[in-house]
C-alpha cells in the first residue's frame, strides 16, 4: 500500500465548531442516509460542524453535550425509552427526522393490535422463540417520551429540507419548512390531478408537502409518506374516495402505512393513545 | 475494551460504527482459545412479516422498501417478483431491463457508500471518510461522485434515492422520459472512470491474511449476465435450485443473543452470500472493463479472503456502471409502463441479488390478493453464522495483538460483510473473554 494514504500520527486540533450528533432508534437508516446523500454538501457541512456522534458514518464518538441532535427512529423497547431520555439530556436542540421518529413509523401498525395479539400475532409470527425478544407492544414517536424542538416529516425526509433544518438550527434561525398540503405543490408543478382526471386515489389533499408532489408527478396517487398535513380534512377526502368506489378495506389500508395508523375521520392518529 | 471475569477474558464492542443498524460483538477466550463468538444484534425488531398480513398484493413493494433505506430497490423488486410469480404474470423484457437499470443504480450507490464511507477508513486508519477528507479530499470526492451517480439513476428512474416511488407490481407507474436517460449517460460514463479508479485504489490496500472455507450461495443468471434480478440459486458445493426451493433448503434458526434469525443450509452448515459468493460463482460472467479490472488487479477466480471483499465490491461497481450504460443503449421504450397483475390465491417466491447478497421473499395470497403470510430472508441474517466463524478464526490467529488493535481489527472484519443490521432484524457488540 502507498504509505502516503495512511493517516498521519498527529490528531487534528480540537475545534470550537458546534457539535452534531445523529441517533438511531427503530428505523430503516434511510433518513440518516439522506444526510450522507448530500454528496455536494457533506464535506462543507463537516467543516462547519463537529460530527460528534454518528454511528453510521464514524467510529469516533465524543461524549457530548451536543449542540444539535438529529434523531431517527421510533421507541419500541424499554431500553430505547431510557436511551432517548439520555440523548435529550445531552442535547441543546433535539430534532426528530422522518416518519418513524415523528409518528412511530410503519412499525406502529402493530399498535392496532392489543398487547396479547401483539405477542401472538406479531412476535410469534416472525420469531420461533418469542421469549428471546424484548419489544414493547407499541411503537411510539420520540415526542411521546421527551420534549422535541422540531419535527421534520417524511418517509424518508427530503434531504434539502434536512440541510435547511441543520443550517437553520446552527444559525439560530427558524427553518423555512412548508406547512401546506401536497395538493398545493402539485398545482404549482402544473400536474393534471390524478384523482379528479384519472380516478386514482390520492392522499395529496391531506398530506404534508415537502416532496415536490413526487408521486402525482410519476402518475401515481400520493401515498401519504410525509404524514397528515396540519388541519387536514380527512373526512372530506374519505367521502370522495368512497364516492369513487373505493372499498372500505382499501380506505383503511391507504391511511395505515408509513406514519402509523392514521384515523381517517379526523383525530390525528390512534398510535399515540 | 477488556473485562476480566473469573479469569476469562472478554473483548467487546458495545455499538458498532459504520454499519447500517445496531449491533455489538462479544468474543470469549479461555486458556488461549476462542470459545465463543456472538454477534449480538440488538436492533429492535419491526415485525414486517406480521404487519404485511392482511395488506393488498400491490402493497409489499412500498412496505418492504422500509426495511432498508440503503437498499430499498432490492426489497421492492424482490417483492414484485414474488407477487408476480404468485399471480402467474411475467413482465415484458423492456420492463425487466428498466428494473435492472434501477437495480444497477442501487448497486452503485450502496457499494460506493460502503467502499468509501464505511470500509475504506478502516484500511487507512481514519475514524470516518470526513476525517479522511481532511488529508485526501480527492479520494472522498471521488467516492461521493460515484455514490451520487448511483443516486442519479435511482432518482431519474425511481423518483428519489431513498424509497423510490415509481416501482409497482407489474412494472412502473411512469416510463422515464428520453431526456432523463440522455442525462444519465455522461453521469454513468464518469462513474465508470471513478469505479475503475476505485478498483485501482482498493487493490493497493494492505489486507490481513485470512482464508475462509465457507460455502458460497449466489444467483446464477440464465443468460450471459452477472446476477442481479434473476436466475437459479447455486452453491459452491454444486447445488442448483430455484427460488421455490429456498424455504426447504435454507433453515433459519433463532439464537438468544440476536434479533436476527441465523440461516443455515439444510443438512449442511453455514454459508455466505454477497460479493465474494457472487464473484466466485459468476466471475466468468463479467465482461469488458469489469473483467479486465478483476484480472489486472489479481482477484483470481475465487476470492476467499473476506478483507478483499472491498476489491470485489469495486469490480462489481464497474460492472454495474457498464451494465447501466449498456441498458441505456438497448432500451428503446415500452408500450406500457406496467402490465396488469390480477390477484389470485397462490404462493409466490422471489429471489434477487441485493448489494449485500441473496434476498428472498415469499408471499401467500388470498384470492382477493390479501397477503395471508409473508416470509423475508435478508442477506445479513444469512451471513451472520459465517461472520461469527470468521471472527473466531481471526481472533484465534491474532491473540498476540494489543487489545485496542485487536478490537479495531474485529470491527473491520465485521465491516467486510457490509452488514445491514436494520435489514437483518427479523444485528453488533465485541466482547472478548480471555483466561
Amino acid at each position: 500500500m502507498d504509505s502516503s494514504l495512511r493517516r498521519p500520527a498527529s490528531d487534528p486540533p480540537a475545534s470550537a465548531r458546534p457539535t452534531l450528533a445523529v441517533w438511531k432508534f427503530a428505523s430503516c437508516d434511510g433518513c440518516q442516509l439522506s444526510l450522507l446523500d448530500c454528496e455536494d454538501e457533506l464535506l462543507a457541512l463537516a467543516e462547519v460542524v463537529e460530527i460528534s456522534h454518528f454511528l453510521e458514518a464514524t467510529s469516533a464518538d465524543a461524549p457530548g453535550p451536543y449542540d444539535l441532535s438529529l434523531v431517527e427512529g421510533s421507541i419500541t423497547t424499554a431500553a430505547d425509552a431510557e436511551r432517548i431520555r439520555q440523548v435529550r439530556r445531552l442535547s441543546r436542540r433535539l430534532v426528530t427526522i422522518g416518519a418513524c421518529a415523528t409518528s412511530g413509523g410503519v412499525q406502529a401498525l402493530r399498535n392496532l393490535a392489543g398487547v396479547d395479539e401483539f405477542g401472538s400475532e406479531y412476535v410469534a409470527a416472525v420469531y420461533p422463540r418469542p421469549e428471546y425478544i424484548a419489544a414493547l407492544a407499541t411503537s411510539t414517536p420520540i415526542s411521546a417520551h421527551v420534549p422535541v424542538d422540531l419535527e421534520l416529516h417524511g418517509c424518508p425526509v427530503d434531504r434539502t429540507q434536512l440541510l435547511e433544518v441543520v443550517t437553520a438550527c446552527l444559525a439560530g434561525r427558524t427553518p423555512q419548512l412548508p406547512a401546506e398540503s401536497v395538493c398545493a405543490e402539485c398545482k404549482r408543478a402544473g400536474n393534471v390531478c390524478v384523482m379528479v382526471a384519472g380516478g386514482t386515489p390520492c392522499l395529496g389533499p391531506v398530506t404534508r408537502s415537502g416532496c415536490d408532489a413526487l408521486c402525482p408527478s410519476y402518475a401515481r396517487g400520493c401515498y401519504g409518506c410525509f404524514g397528515p398535513a396540519p388541519g387536514a380534512n380527512t373526512g372530506a377526502l374519505v367521502a370522495l374516495l368512497r364516492a369513487d368506489g373505493m372499498a372500505e378495506r382499501d380506505v383503511l389500508r391507504i391511511f395505515r402505512t408509513f406514519n402509523g395508523p392514521v384515523d381517517p375521520v379526523g383525530t390525528r392518529r390512534e398510535a399515540s393513545r | 475494551m477488556t473485562h476480566k471475569i473469573d479469569g476469562d477474558r472478554l473483548l467487546h464492542v458495545d455499538a458498532l460504527a459504520r454499519v447500517e443498524g445496531e449491533g455489538a460483538l462479544r468474543v470469549r477466550v479461555h486458556d488461549g482459545r476462542v470459545v465463543d463468538v456472538e454477534l449480538a444484534i440488538y436492533e429492535p425488531p419491526r415485525f414486517f412479516e406480521a404487519l404485511l398480513r392482511g395488506r393488498g398484493h400491490t402493497e409489499p413493494p412500498d412496505i418492504t422498501a422500509r426495511i432498508c433505506g440503503i437498499c430499498p430497490v432490492a426489497y421492492q423488486l424482490t417483492a414484485c417478483q414474488a407477487i408476480e410469480a404468485a399471480c402467474g404474470v411475467e413482465v415484458p423484457d423492456e420492463i425487466r431491463l428498466l428494473r435492472r437499470l434501477l437495480y444497477c443504480g442501487e448497486w452503485i450507490e450502496s457499494h460506493a457508500l460502503h467502499v468509501y464511507l464505511l470500509h475504506l477508513p478502516d484500511f487507512l486508519g481514519y475514524a470516518s471518510a470526513v476525517d479522511l477528507a481532511r488529508d485526501r479530499r480527492d479520494l472522498v470526492e471521488q467516492g461521493l461522485r460515484l455514490k451520487k451517480a448511483g443516486n442519479a439513476v435511482l432518482a431519474e428512474i425511481g423518483g428519489r434515492a431513498v424509497h423510490p416511488v415509481n416501482v409497482r407490481v407489474g412494472g412502473f407507474y411512469r416510463l422515464p422520459e428520453a431526456d432523463a436517460l440522455i442525462r444519465l449517460r455522461p453521469v454513468l460514463q464518469q462513474a465508470l472512470d471513478d469505479a475503475l479508479a476505485t478498483v485501482r485504489l482498493v487493490s493497493s490496500l494492505d489486507f490481513p491474511d485470512l482464508e475462509q472455507p465457507h460455502e458460497y450461495l449466489a444467483l446464477r443468471a440464465p443468460a450471459e449476465e452477472y446476477p442481479l434480478d434473476r436466475g437459479l440459486l447455486m452453491t459452491s458445493g454444486g447445488g442448483v435450485f430455484p427460488a421455490e426451493e429456498f424455504g426447504r433448503l435454507v433453515v433459519e434458526e433463532q439464537v438468544s443473543h440476536s434479533t436476527a434469525l441465523h440461516a443455515r443450509l439444510a443438512g449442511g452448515g453455514l454459508y455466505l452470500v454477497g460479493p465474494l459468493a457472487r464473484y466466485a460463482l459468476n466471475g466468468d460472467r463479467l465482461t469488458g472493463a469489469a473483467r479486465d479490472a478483476a484480472r489486472e488487479f489479481g482477484l483470481g477466480e475465487v476470492c476467499r479472503n473476506p478483507f478483499r471483499s472491498i476489491v470485489v465490491r469495486a469490480v462489481e461497481t464497474v460492472y454495474a456502471c457498464e451494465e447501466a450504460l449498456s441498458i441505456l443503449e438497448l432500451w428503446h421504450g415500452a408500450p406500457d409502463a406496467s402490465v396488469d397483475v390480477p390477484p389470485r390465491g397462490a404462493v409466490g417466491h422471489g429471489v434477487t441479488e441485493a448489494p449485500r447478497g441473496v434476498l428472498y421473499h415469499r408471499y401467500a395470497l388470498d384470492a382477493d390478493g390479501s397477503v395471508l403470510d409473508a416470509r423475508i430472508v435478508p442477506p445479513t441474517s444469512q451471513n451472520q453464522a459465517a461472520l461469527e466463524a470468521d471472527l473466531a478464526a481471526f481472533v484465534q490467529a491474532h491473540l498476540d495483538l494489543p487489545e485496542e488493535e485487536l478490537t479495531r481489527r474485529c470491527e473491520q472484519a465485521i465491516r467486510n460483510y457490509d452488514p445491514c443490521i436494520s435489514c437483518a432484524t427479523h444485528f453488533l457488540r465485541l466482547e472478548l473473554t480471555r483466561a
